[in-house]
């Protein structure tokens, strides 16, 4: 039997806000536990919460960047539920009203565009953290996580390989960054992924029944834990078993997903409009101020790239895959006024290799957009060569020198006098009888010889085309 | 000292007749001879009489506001920092707020001294102040019957004069019912007048804190302060506040009074009947006019609360679990014997049928025919009031279906004890302001009156209260023993 997979995510993004969705405690990552929890995270007696502006605006841009419907009317409600880390024993949510309505994000797999309806996102509440390490068989309780906003993005269930999956959680997590409204930090869990899995016989129309894998952090174990699913499921139904529709863990130590709870044993949320909430309302000024201040989305942003620079596809989707980078070429290149193309080469190549070496993000980048246009105006005007810029390149990793103070105290200046170049040329040759004489006998790859020969005498600062032409009379 | 309005304790003060220590010593010896009462939780002696040497020095540098020096008692549901608040449960016996209320806060700036925290039923839910972890209050006019709730500590402190005046909160009659059956002053302000803030909630969304006096002309100084926008409580207005004393002797001349027939249907208790139409009448020769209005769903009001606030009841009193505050069982064995025996110990009967009814009343297949069933209800409460208010001016109506009963008489019929807010509860629903003056006795025990105004009327309410009172003497009556 041929089978085919139906895979929807939700996705968890949190909100890069400076403070918490319903308070005004930090937002920030790895502080000493509980030492980030006001009143309010702490769900005290007597706290109310009071909604953050800006998690209303993130989660509007990331709407209109999926063109969604933005709902003009919005409303909190409470998911009850008991858990120690959960302060409140209910989390709030939204349900039947989120803020963020119909979009869709195109993704590509093996060269083919495909569209991804999204459900819907909305805005809830992050829950605190229980550890059980470390405090002999008891289980400790940080809050500091608790009230982080997030924006949970729901897809539809349109996708239909791992693959395809890892295409739509990688655009996704590009698209959020982009706009600036969440780090995209995977290891903090800044981005938390859930995938509904299900598989039918190839033709059937019904979907099969589901089950959730739940909390997996990496693109890696995405794709991993969806295929063992997919195995798991087929080889139940194959076995004459049926899938039943329940919650899964994925164990990336030991690749498998496991059951934690079935349908049966699922919580009643008893989800219910949370009183102590007015309902969010969006009216089109505050929608038209977002929209004039949207940055330029990554697609838009490609194909500016290809028409204004005339780079070549694979250089503009390097570039734009996230909005620090793009932004990074378009200062060196307004900086330099040197040929896009060499821009784009020295940061996808040098400098992207560099980095990576590094483990360095390119807002980390030891060489700022200046140092590098300084660069690269230097080659541009001959001051020096391609292969001493790369030692030059070097230098400005190391230190904060700039490209011209380099050249200067090392000497790197090419040297395009032609008289110093004809006389070591003249030494050359006159050293070389042999290799002259093969050359003019027609071994026209002798040349290169020369070409080393000179170099290496000059030390590479001989300008590369003087040489050419001076090599070329003399040898005539 | 115990029996001057606030304007003639704030007038003595300021001349130096007498001073704020010396004032809150009296209450203080008041409330250790009364303790019988049991309206005090938690009595702060000694922060009482540090803050009342602070506002000496106030008053002497000529900075007092109206309610500087004067001793109050706050109801044991707003938070106070470092102060025991135990909202009547034993559940958060141990809890200590870290922060204050935001009325509390109010109170302070105002140089409020604060003589402790009042007894309460168990956060909030009861009418009679029976349900207390901290025992039933006493009735100052007859100690063997409820003073009402579930503000009754607060009813009582101001009817035995052990505070000057206190605070209550009102959900469904929290506030207007024990004023009414302890024979003071009341006011439930519209919902969003007062800050919720550090108020603990049982349902927020019909929560309201408000004065408990002897007087509206106390009543109008004490909202002037609890009243006003707060940024922290998302559902208070920002609305400006206006002065509450100044319009309070209007004339009254024109004024049109609304009786819901549903109010004074055969229903009525006859005695309660014969004193209501006292009081009206006393409204008539003050140059009211009086039209029968009618709301025909207020008859659904007590099925649509007890769905309502007990749904948000359950969902706001989930946080007592006895993992963070509060009260923790002995030697939990793991997460779900931490929680059931944590909440079982914790909580009382009243509570915990509330959590119960409003877990039901959410659940899978029940939210649609009960929930949402109930907003609707709540909706049409509103309109009915709202239609009722472009008729006339105010409603009026009768408190409480009876005066105080007897301590123990309703504590096994949970029914027959939620009929005892069958007049106060649409109000809340409604989220409009309403009040209730004393308006006579029956069989010895204080009843009150109902008046009941459009949104953000306060002022008005207050001044048609002030009216009445300047033409009765029924709030100037002290039970016997507390002269």
């Amino acid at each position: 039997m041929e089978w085919e997979t139906v895979i929807g995510l939700e996705i968890h993004t949190q909100l890069a806000t400076q403070s918490k969705i319903f308070s005004g405690a930090s937002t920030a990552y790895g502080a000493e536990p509980n030492t980030q929890a006001c009143a309010v995270d702490l769900g005290l007696p007597g706290v109310l919460p009071v909604l953050n502006e800006d998690a209303v605006r993130k989660a509007v841009i990331f709407g209109m960047a999926i063109e969604a419907h933005i709902a003009p009317y919005s409303i909190f409600a409470r998911k009850n539920y008991f858990y120690p880390d959960l302060p409140k024993g209910y989390q709030i949510s939204q349900m039947d009203h989120p803020i963020v309505g119909n979009g869709h994000l195109d993704i590509e797999v093996d060269g083919v565009t495909k569209r991804i309806g999204i459900t819907r996102a909305h805005l809830e509440e992050d829950a605190g953290k229980s550890l059980h390490e470390n405090f002999h068989g008891l289980t400790g309780i940080d809050l500091n996580r608790a009230g982080t906003p997030l924006l949970e993005i729901v897809s539809e269930p349109e996708m239909s390989s791992a693959k395809e999956a890892v295409a739509y959680m990688r655009k996704l997590h590009e698209l959020v960054r982009y706009l600036g409204i969440c780090d995209g930090n995977m290891q903090e869990g800044s981005f938390r992924c859930d995938a509904n899995v299900s598989v039918r016989p190839k033709g059937q129309k019904e979907f099969g029944t589901r089950a959730e894998i739940k909390n997996i952090n990496s693109f890696k174990f995405v794709e991993k834990a969806i295929n063992h699913e997919i195995e798991r499921q087929i080889e139940l139904i194959e076995n004459g078993g049926k899938v039943v529709q329940e919650t899964r863990l994925y164990d990336s130590a030991k690749d498998e997903t496991r059951s934690m709870r079935s349908k049966e044993e699922a919580n009643d949320y008893r989800y219910f409009p949370d009183p102590d909430l007015l309902p969010v309302i969006i009216d089109e000024e505050f929608k038209a101020h977002i929209k004039a201040n949207l940055p330029e989305l990554p697609h838009a942003k490609k194909l500016r790239f290809k028409t204004d620079y005339q780079l070549d596809d694979e250089s503009a989707t390097i570039l734009t895959t996230s909005r620090a980078l793009s932004d990074y070429f378009e200062a060196v290149h307004k900086a330099s006024g040197c040929e896009p193309k060499l821009c784009a080469n020295w940061i996808t190549g040098d400098l992207s290799a560099a980095l990576n070496k590094a483990d360095l993000e390119i807002t980390e980048s030891p060489i700022s957009h200046k140092r590098l246009a300084g660069l690269l105006a230097r080659i541009t005007d001959n001051t020096i060569s391609g292969k001493i810029a790369k030692q030059v390149f070097e230098a400005l990793w190391q230190s904060s020198a700039s490209a011209d103070e380099i050249i200067a105290e090392k000497g790197l200046k090419q040297i395009t006098d032609t008289g110093a170049i004809e006389a070591i040329i003249d030494k050359i040759i006159a050293d070389n009888p042999d290799q002259v004489e093969q050359y003019r006998s027609g071994k026209d790859k002798v040349f290169a010889f020369f070409v080393g020969q000179v170099m290496k005498e000059m030390k590479g600062k001989a300008n590369p085309a003087e040489v050419n032409k001076i090599l070329k009379d003399k040898l005539a | 000292m115990h029996t001057k309005s606030l304007s003639e304790l704030s007038h003595g003060l300021q001349t130096g007749e007498f001073s704020s220590v010396e004032l809150t010593q009296a209450f203080i010896k008041r409330i250790n001879q009364h303790q019988d009462l049991n309206a005090y939780i938690t009595v702060t002696e000694e922060l009482a009489l540090q803050n009342a040497k602070a506002a000496d020095a106030r008053i002497a540098n000529k900075k007092a506001d109206a309610l500087t020096g004067i001793p109050v008692a706050q109801k044991d549901i707003f938070c106070t920092l470092d102060v025991k608040t135990t909202c009547g449960s034993r559940m958060l016996d141990n809890f200590s707020a870290p922060y204050n209320a935001t009325v509390i806060e109010k109170f302070n700036q105002a140089g409020a001294v604060m003589l402790g925290k009042l007894n309460m039923d168990e956060f909030a839910m009861g009418s009679s102040n029976e349900t207390s972890y901290y025992g039933a209050v006493k009735n100052p006019w007859n100690t063997n019957k409820v003073p009402g709730g579930s503000s009754g500590g607060s009813g009582v402190a101001v009817a035995a004069r052990l505070a000057a005046y206190a605070t209550g909160t009102d959900t469904g009659g929290s506030i207007r019912q024990p004023a009414a059956l302890c024979g003071i002053t009341g006011l439930k302000p519209t919902y969003g007048r007062v800050s919720r803030y550090g108020m603990i909630a049982y349902a927020s969304s019909l929560d309201q804190g408000g004065p408990m006096t002897h007087s509206a002309e106390d009543a109008a100084i004490v909202l002037q302060t609890m009243a006003g926008f707060d940024p922290k409580d998302s559902t208070s207005v920002d609305l400006p506040v206006p002065d509450y004393s100044v319009n309070l002797n209007q004339p009254l001349k024109g004024l049109k009074i609304g009786l819901p027939k549903e109010f004074f249907s055969a229903d009525l208790n006859a005695a309660m009947a014969t004193k209501l139409s006292e009081a009206i009448d006393e409204y008539r020769k003050l140059g009211a006019e009086i039209k029968e209005v009618s709301m025909p769903n207020l008859k659904l009001a007590i099925p649509a609360y007890y769905v309502i606030a007990p749904a948000e009841c359950s969902a706001n009193l989930s946080r007592f679990d006895g993992v963070r505050f509060g009260h923790r069982c002995e030697n939990p064995v793991d997460l779900t014997d931490l929680y059931t025996r944590s909440r079982g110990e914790g909580f009382g009967k009243e509570v915990k049928r509330r959590i119960l009814m409003g877990t039901y009343a959410l659940s899978t297949g029940y939210y649609d025919a009960y929930y949402l069933k109930a907003q609707k209800i709540r909706r049409l409460i509103s309109d009915d009031f709202k239609r009722a208010l472009t008729e006339v001016d105010v409603i009026m109506g009768p408190v409480t279906p009876t005066p105080a009963f007897g301590i123990g008489e309703k504590m096994s019929d949970p029914v027959e004890m939620y009929l005892s807010d069958i007049y106060t509860i649409a109000i809340n629903l409604a989220g409009l302001p309403a009040l209730s003056i004393p308006a006579g006795f029956i069989n010895d025990m204080p009843i009150g009156l109902q008046v009941i105004g459009n949104y953000f009327t306060e002022a008005h309410l207050l001044n048609i209260a002030h009216q009445y009172q300047q033409v009765t003497d029924w709030h100037k009556q002290t039970p016997k023993g507390f002269e």
